[in-house]
């Protein structure tokens, strides 16, 4: 597999992805989801992780935890490789990273009260101590704005998506973490709520300390949260970089179509008609060379022939392109 | 404006008994459409928006009570017979929803179920009809009609099933297409080409559009005008750019500062709207977005505000204390 140019953000990052490729075999083809992909994301910071449908982020998520475990790749934590362990050992880092996901109501067991929803993680790592484990599943309540006393007894039907949202950052949160995967965190809730829940995640990472890697399809989203922004196209990187760089100054072509995209709530941005550049390939037989060339206005025959590398083009900016926009 | 009113939606309202007591999912909505112009619904989850477009177009819940007037075309929909309803629905009045497959059927091909349709209300012969078929099909943006015309909807990814089911809709030529929420179950990209095919086709066929969403964004620049809609009712209404210009209802302005902002600097706090909308089986008797306005006062708790002309013209909104242009400037 084709690799990757490894962009340096920092000598001691605390997670360290090297050349990460996951499949998944369907019948008797395989879907290459994650191709290949190197990232690193320094202390305490956010990285965003952008991209379609079906591009492989929630792959790249999980097999970052080894939910997922990967075809080949490293994924350092700590500078410790997580690809590497197995049972107690993997058991014990798991309780420093957490994943938040997508749909809040349906990642909650609808037979358990939310107190001990909150308490589980706590059991499984033996915290034994029941007035301790009540402390910590209260602590992490009142964090996300919800009263324990009020909340412990009832069950997750009873709660809305934005209020499920919350219970399942607490669960995040209970063990105190300090890496949490965000595999779309919003994007079930309405966006009167999803303001509040972001600027939530945006309050504990600052109370905690906590390193993030937030997935989302929506640019916008993505950039109110987010250190730096990682383009993800077919299972491969486009383009890496700091956030309003990246936004003022796209590199890749994709990355300019993302923004182009974007509806702005102004009336006086009349929309510009979008090039027809339909839809993305399958993951099963991905394009030679460039992933991107089958709907790229720049594409060449180079673009077919060799598959482009990450490489920088501004300070912290790289891009995976042969006909980069600077 | 010489347009001529095409629908007129006369104080609808829609109860819905439901364990827990009525619903009340439309409360006393007003609305009109002009021939050739595009409204946007814009609200959050649950404040009423497929159920009002289900009350124009009579495909309520069966236990759904529906009160009011719905005049479309010169004629009022719920004096009409099923089968001139069904006629209407097929032919003059269309619809596009969420998700493509509730308007597709899975165990028919993409062709027979165009064909089917042209045949029904055009009266087409099969030659003609699969003629028009491949014609519309390509008018849609789907690459290779002919053969797309034997595959079922499975067969096909979620963008291009709501290209088909856009095509289907738009066949038999209707003078209103309602589309509810088309585009929020696809990515950006697809989300773009989709409402771009939606308003290419709308000038081509000066048809007129009705487009729900709950993306402000997505009606900025696609309307001539918007109404926004909070637990059940419509809480301000107004072109386009008038409403975006000069906000007067607390809500509408809540809404819009609560998107994040491609143009904001990452980690600026984002205004939220504290708490969430009213259980719609208990109703508030004042405004129902006192709870979580930052603007109320004692009578916003007590009294419903009515929808009131404002000094624009096609201008309204519900509201006691609504903004003012110079207060709502920075917001
Ligand atoms: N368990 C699985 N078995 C087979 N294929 C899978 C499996 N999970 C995901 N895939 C495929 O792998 C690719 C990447 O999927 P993934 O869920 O990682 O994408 P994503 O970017 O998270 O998409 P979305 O935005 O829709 O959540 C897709 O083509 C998907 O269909
Ligand atoms: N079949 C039904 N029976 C009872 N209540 C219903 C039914 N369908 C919808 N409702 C309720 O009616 C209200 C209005 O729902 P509606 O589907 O019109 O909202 P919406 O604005 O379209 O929301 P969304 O953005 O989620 O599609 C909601 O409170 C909803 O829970
Ligand atoms: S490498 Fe070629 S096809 Fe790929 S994004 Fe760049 S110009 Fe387009
Ligand atoms: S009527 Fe009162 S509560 Fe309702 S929006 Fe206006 S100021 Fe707010
Ligand atoms: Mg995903
Ligand atoms: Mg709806």
């Amino acid at each position: 597999m084709m690799q990757q140019a490894l962009p340096a953000v920092s000598n001691d990052p605390l997670l360290d992805v090297d050349n990460l490729v996951v499949e998944y075999p369907v019948g008797n083809k395989i879907v290459h989801a994650v191709s290949g992909v190197s990232l690193q994301i320094a202390r305490g910071e956010t990285l965003g992780l952008v991209g379609e449908s079906g591009c492989g982020k929630s792959t790249l998520g999980r097999a970052v935890l080894q939910l997922r475990r990967p075809v080949s790749g490293r994924v350092l934590f700590d500078g410790q490789d997580l690809t590497a362990m197995q049972g107690d050992t993997l058991r014990l880092m798991r309780q420093r990273v957490q994943l938040i996901f997508q749909d809040p109501i349906a990642s909650l067991n609808p037979r358990r009260r939310i107190g001990d929803i909150i308490a589980e993680p706590l059991i499984i790592s033996g915290v034994k101590d029941a007035a301790k484990r009540q402390q910590l599943v209260d602590e992490a309540l009142s964090a996300v704005g919800l009263d324990p006393a009020l909340v412990v007894g009832r069950l997750p039907h009873e709660f809305s998506g934005g209020q499920c949202q919350r219970i399942c950052i607490a669960r995040a949160l209970v063990l105190n973490p300090e890496f949490i995967v965000c595999d779309e965190p919003v994007s079930a809730l309405d966006v009167s709520i999803r303001a509040q829940i972001l600027n939530l995640l945006e309050e504990m990472k600052a109370r905690y300390g906590l390193t993030l890697l937030f997935i989302a399809h929506d640019l916008a989203v993505v950039k109110a949260v987010s250190d730096r922004v990682a383009v993800m196209y077919l299972g491969r990187l486009c383009e890496v970089g700091p956030s309003e760089q990246l936004f003022a100054k796209p590199a890749h072509p994709y990355t300019a179509l993302l923004i182009e995209a974007i509806p702005v709530p102004d009336p006086d941005v009349r929309p510009a008609e979008t090039v027809p550049v339909g839809e993305p390939p399958s993951p099963i037989s991905p394009p030679s060379g460039c992933r991107f060339r089958t709907r790229c206005p720049r594409s060449d025959q180079r673009c077919s022939d060799e598959v482009p590398e990450l490489r920088a083009v501004a300070s912290g900016q790289f891009v995976a392109c042969h006909h980069p926009l600077i | 404006m010489t347009e001529s009113t095409l629908l007129s939606v006369e104080d609808v309202i829609v109860d819905l008994p439901t364990p827990r007591g009525n619903l009340r999912a439309v409360d006393h909505v007003d609305l009109t459409v002009g021939a050739g112009r595009t409204l946007g619904v814009v609200g959050e989850s649950g404040c009423g928006k497929t159920m009002l477009s289900r009350a124009i177009l009579q495909l309520l819940p069966k236990k759904a009570k529906l009160s009011g007037r719905v005049m479309f075309d010169g004629q009022d929909l719920l004096q009409l017979s099923p089968e001139k309803l069904r006629k209407l629905r097929g032919r003059s009045l269309a619809v596009v929803f969420q998700d493509p497959m509730t308007s597709l059927n899975p165990v028919l091909t993409i062709g027979t179920q165009l064909i089917e349709t042209l045949q029904e209300h055009l009266e087409l012969d099969m030659v003609a009809a699969t003629k028009r078929s491949i014609e519309l099909l390509a008018a849609v943006g789907i690459p290779a009609p002919e053969q797309r015309l034997m595959q079922y909807p499975h067969q096909l990814s979620g963008g291009m099933r709501q290209r088909v089911a856009i095509a289907i809709a738009l066949s038999c030529e209707p003078k209103l297409l309602i589309a509810d929420e088309p585009t929020t179950a696809l990515d950006v990209t697809i989300q773009a080409q989709i409402l771009d095919l939606l308003a290419r086709e709308q000038r081509r066929r000066h048809m007129a559009m009705i487009l729900i969403t709950h993306d402000l964004g997505v009606v900025a620049g696609r309307t001539d005008e918007v109404a926004v809609m909070y637990a059940g009712r419509v809480v301000e209404r107004a072109p386009t750019p008038a409403l975006f210009k000069k906000m007067r209802m607390p809500y509408t302005e809540a809404l819009l500062a609560a998107l994040p902002k491609i143009d904001a600097a990452p980690h600026t706090p984002l205004p939220a709207i504290s708490g969430r909308p009213p259980d719609p089986t208990r109703p508030l008797k004042g405004c129902s977005f006192s709870p979580r306005c930052r603007y109320a006062w004692a009578q916003c708790h007590v009294e419903k505000p009515r929808l009131e002309e404002a000094d624009s013209p096609g201008h309204q909104f519900a509201c006691f204390r609504p903004i003012d242009a110079s207060a709502s400037a920075g917001a």
